[in-house]
């Protein structure tokens, strides 16, 4: 028997408990899903999907998730960097700070943008009197957004950097390389795959946030609903099957993103 | 001071780095969360606590927090696993797997609640089948738990994945060649370097179970004092155009959780220092 | 100095944002009429008629987007800033609330258009199973163990009370109004609902897709839409003795339209559901129409029975029936006390 591996019978047991796990918790909703969405066969989806409220709220949750997903990218790098590579007072409390966003209710996070630019809130006053509309309009979906999915990417770098340390960085340094030449040669490469893992996790939950953009999106047709929106407008319309095809959307978003993430692993594997 | 603010060290971008963490950090989440504070901070202290202290307030905070820790538990253990197999061994539909980890977090939260919902009500797919178990499916803490399992499962899965790939195979070589056994290797070489990111993956599952809405609402049956969780009990604050209590309801489950998420962060930073010595 | 600082940071963030969305520059005038959950056939067959009939008219385009939620949550929206020209809501209540806590419309709102605003009404009826198995006639045939009661959440929905308030007044009707026995009847009554939808769309579903409960308390037009296109001949309508006359009300929001310069228009959008046109539509969408021709014309549409309003003395008006009923330790709140 080998030590680095674990005997035959293991492994098959393991693998089979991992995917019946996996089977009834994620297969099986998402069967269900691709199942109601055909119910009425392929024309009446494609029919669903090209309808212009559909349309609509395709756009707006691509646009949304390209504003939100870079601006968290840039501070996930920035905060892991600051993390893991420094010891500094603080660092727990920043760490907690970072996680705080995904523990407060969906419900909360649409609400604290309400009481910051509503026509009650904060800045209400002085956005009505400019005539510059944030809630209830596209910048405070975008903006719902960024707060929910805010420390996916930071999320994701922390223990991939730290469980590779400093000391490639360190090395770099004292050979001559400059910080910025240290950080895109030695530590970005280092990271591609969480940041990968990150980008991905960070869009799929941009794309399907529901709770704090319905609390700020207004539900207007065609104008402020993202698609998790459209998909509630069509169930409550009773339309089932156009509801649960709009859902399919962003799942298969959710595994075009995947496929493409190992091609590209696999590009990667191939060139070395 | 006798201290430093930050230890010396020869790699640079510090101040860049922190600096700009703290301000996008600012902008995006403290001062919006500032306002749960002013706004409970219209009422008197006395009525924050009969708000948050209330039987039904407590209830729910329970319920709440109960079903996110059981389920987050539950994600720890089969997500570790999932991960686990996914990186180490290798099996048909292996890639099919490992793509479609992510689903629970890509489905919309409403839509996750209707389609299981739809598998374990009553006359659901499972539902049917745990009712001749005896056991209530959706409309009860199971189904709460089940939404909540659902969806957690990537942020364990996704935390640990690539840890358990960056994992230094001659650690496991060495550990071997000094005579370990599997199982030694196991808990004592491989268990220690992934448990830091374990527990974050165990902490993101736990966080976002507290306060999830989209998904539990349709599955809970959201009946007072039983199946009545924290978010609800804020939007019927808010239906009653009660802001003030329902940040107040909010203030306290934030409260709770930023203590809990602060003490995993702890629990991982002395583990991964442990590591660092050892 | 952080806030200063990044106030004119978002400042900025939202100006490029708000020029780069296409959303605002529309070419004709548009209207938003802000509506609860069960209108949207309604405005759907009603936006396309007034379209219609404005270009006919004023021979200009309008265009009506439609947002629908729950009644309370729409009428936050208005209040926190969505531009609402017209609110078309479930209860009075909630257009107050919009009145007391904005200036967007006038305190006396409810006394501009006729019929206290209420173009259309309707009512709370039961919708059963097939066959009626359970034998459900009345109100106090659904207190009776066994029968398994689907209704949503009062607190969260704004059909759910009238659902409530309908049982109250039955229970208080045939108890010489004693209101210990009003509360004794309502607590019999939630102990038999196993799911508390927060919306009225949702309770249809759990009764008719998850197949759950004997009884589902729904508004007439919803109960209608569920027999006549959801699941034609599973389910029958039971009409109890007595039922709340349910006012859901419509209102310009004066403020919002003014900035819009749309005030004519909406105006015009709201006098249009008070045409035989209008009234007719109301009456295809099963809302009972107040017009007496219309209402004639489709009275074999709607089952007669004893009607009690919201001003009655039972409720004595939105403002006390909700602070007595529905605030936090009102009676539904008491009611789960003593009956966990």
């Amino acid at each position: 028997m080998n030590a680095q591996t674990e005997p035959r019978f293991v492994r098959i047991a393991l693998i089979t408990i991992a995917l019946a796990f996996f089977g009834v918790f994620v297969l099986l909703p998402l069967f269900c899903v691709f199942f109601h969405a055909f119910s009425k066969g392929w024309v009446y989806y494609v029919q669903t999907l090209r309808h212009p409220d559909a349309l609509a709220a395709m756009r707006m949750t691509v646009t949304t998730a390209l504003v939100a997903v870079p601006l968290n990218l840039v501070f996930g790098v920035a905060a892991s960097w600051a993390i893991v590579k420094f010891d500094f007072k603080g660092k727990n409390l920043l760490l907690s700070l970072i996680d705080l966003p995904l523990s407060v209710s969906p419900v909360i996070s649409g609400l604290v943008f309400i009481l910051l630019f509503g026509a009650q809130g904060y800045f209400g006053p002085w956005l009505v009197a400019h005539n510059i509309q944030i809630v209830f309009a596209p910048p405070g979906i975008i903006l719902a957004t960024i707060f929910v999915t805010f420390p996916m990417v930071a999320r994701e770098l922390i223990p991939i950097m730290r469980s590779q340390g400093s000391e490639e960085e360190e090395a770099a340094l004292t050979l001559g390389a400059s910080g910025w030449e240290t950080f895109w040669r030695v530590t970005i490469p280092n990271i591609r795959w969480g940041i990968l893992y990150g980008i991905i996790l960070c869009n799929a939950r941009a794309m399907g946030e529901f709770g704090a953009v319905s609390v700020v999106s207004g539900h207007i047709r065609g104008l402020t609903n993202t698609l998790p929106l459209h998909v509630e407008i069509l169930y409550n319309e009773y339309q089932f099957t156009a509801a649960f095809a709009a859902a399919s959307v962003l799942a298969l978003l959710a595994i075009v993103t995947l496929i493409a993430k190992t091609t590209v692993e696999m590009a990667i594997k191939r060139g070395r | 001071m006798s201290k430093r603010f930050v230890e010396r060290s020869i790699l640079p971008g510090f101040s860049l780095s922190l600096g700009f963490t703290v301000f996008y950090l600012s902008l995006i989440v403290l001062i919006p969360l500032s306002m749960l504070f002013f706004k409970t901070a219209s009422m008197s202290w006395g009525g924050f606590w009969e708000v948050v202290t209330s039987a039904r307030t407590l209830a729910a905070y329970r319920l709440s927090f109960g079903t996110a820790l059981v389920s987050a538990g539950i994600n720890a253990v089969f997500g570790l696993l999932i991960a686990w197999v996914l990186v180490r061994y290798s099996f048909p539909g292996k890639k099919i797997v490992d793509a479609l980890v992510d689903f629970p977090l890509a489905l919309p939260t409403a839509v996750a609640g209707i389609a299981l919902t739809e598998l374990y009500a009553p006359n659901g797919w499972l539902g049917r089948y745990l009712a001749l178990a005896g056991i209530k499916g959706a409309f009860s803490p199971v189904g709460i738990t089940i939404a909540l399992t659902f969806i957690g499962l990537p942020f364990v899965v996704r935390t640990v994945e690539p840890v358990l790939e960056d994992l230094d195979p001659q650690l496991e070589e060495a550990a071997a060649s000094l005579g370990a056994n599997r199982w030694q290797t196991i808990r004592k070489v491989i268990f220690p370097v992934i448990f830091p990111a374990l527990l974050a993956g165990f902490t993101l599952a736990f966080a976002r179970g507290i306060g999830e809405y989209g998904s539990v609402i349709f599955i809970a049956g959201n009946m007072p004092m039983k199946t009545e969780i924290a978010p609800l009990l804020i939007m019927t604050k808010l239906e009653q155009y009660d802001y003030a209590g329902a940040t107040a309801i909010a203030v306290g489950m934030l409260l709770i959780s930023f203590f809990l998420l602060a003490s995993a962060n702890f629990l991982q930073w002395l583990s991964s220092r442990k590591l660092g010595k050892a | 100095m952080r806030s200063v600082r990044s106030y004119g940071f978002i400042t900025a963030l939202f100006a490029v944002l708000t020029l780069v969305t296409p959303v605002l520059a529309a070419p004709k005038v548009t209207l938003l009429n802000v509506s609860y959950d069960p209108t949207r056939e309604l405005y759907q067959a009603f936006n396309k008629a007034f379209a219609a009939h404005w270009l006919g008219t004023a021979g200009a385009e309008v265009e009506i987007n439609q947002s629908h939620g729950g009644s309370g949550k729409q009428g936050r929206a208005v209040i926190d800033g969505l531009q609402a020209d017209v609110v078309t809501l479930a209860l009075a209540y909630d257009i107050d609330a919009i009145a007391e806590k904005t200036d967007l419309l006038p305190r006396n709102w409810q006394s501009r258009l006729p019929s206290n605003s209420t173009p259309y009404t309707s009512t709370i009826v039961f919708l059963v199973r097939k066959g009626n198995p359970k034998g459900i006639k009345d109100w106090d045939d659904l207190v009776k163990p066994g029968v398994v009661v689907i209704t949503p959440n009062p607190k969260t929905s704004g059909g759910a009370r009238w659902n409530y308030l309908a049982a109250w007044a039955y229970a208080l009707k045939h108890n010489n109004n004693d209101e210990a026995k009003g509360r004794e009847f309502l607590a019999a009554l939630f102990k038999n609902v196993p799911v508390l939808d927060t919306g009225a769309r949702g309770s249809t579903t759990t009764f008719v897709e998850r197949g759950i409960g004997d009884v589902l308390l729904a508004w007439e037009n919803e109960a209608y839409l569920v027999v006549n296109q959801l699941g034609k001949g599973d389910y029958e309508i039971v009409t109890p003795s007595l039922s709340i006359l349910a006012e859901p009300p419509v209102s310009l929001v004066d403020r919002n339209a003014d900035r819009h310069g749309t005030r004519a228009v909406a105006e015009a959008y709201l006098k249009y559901l008070y045409t035989e046109e209008g009234q007719e539509i109301a009456a295809k969408n099963y809302y009972r129409p107040r017009l007496e021709a219309v209402a004639a014309k489709y009275a074999g549409q709607f089952a007669k029975l004893d009607l009690v309003t919201i001003d009655d003395p039972l409720f004595g008006g939105w403002q006390k029936a909700q602070k007595k009923h529905f605030a936090d330790k009102g009676v539904f709140d008491q009611i789960y006390q003593v009956n966990p």
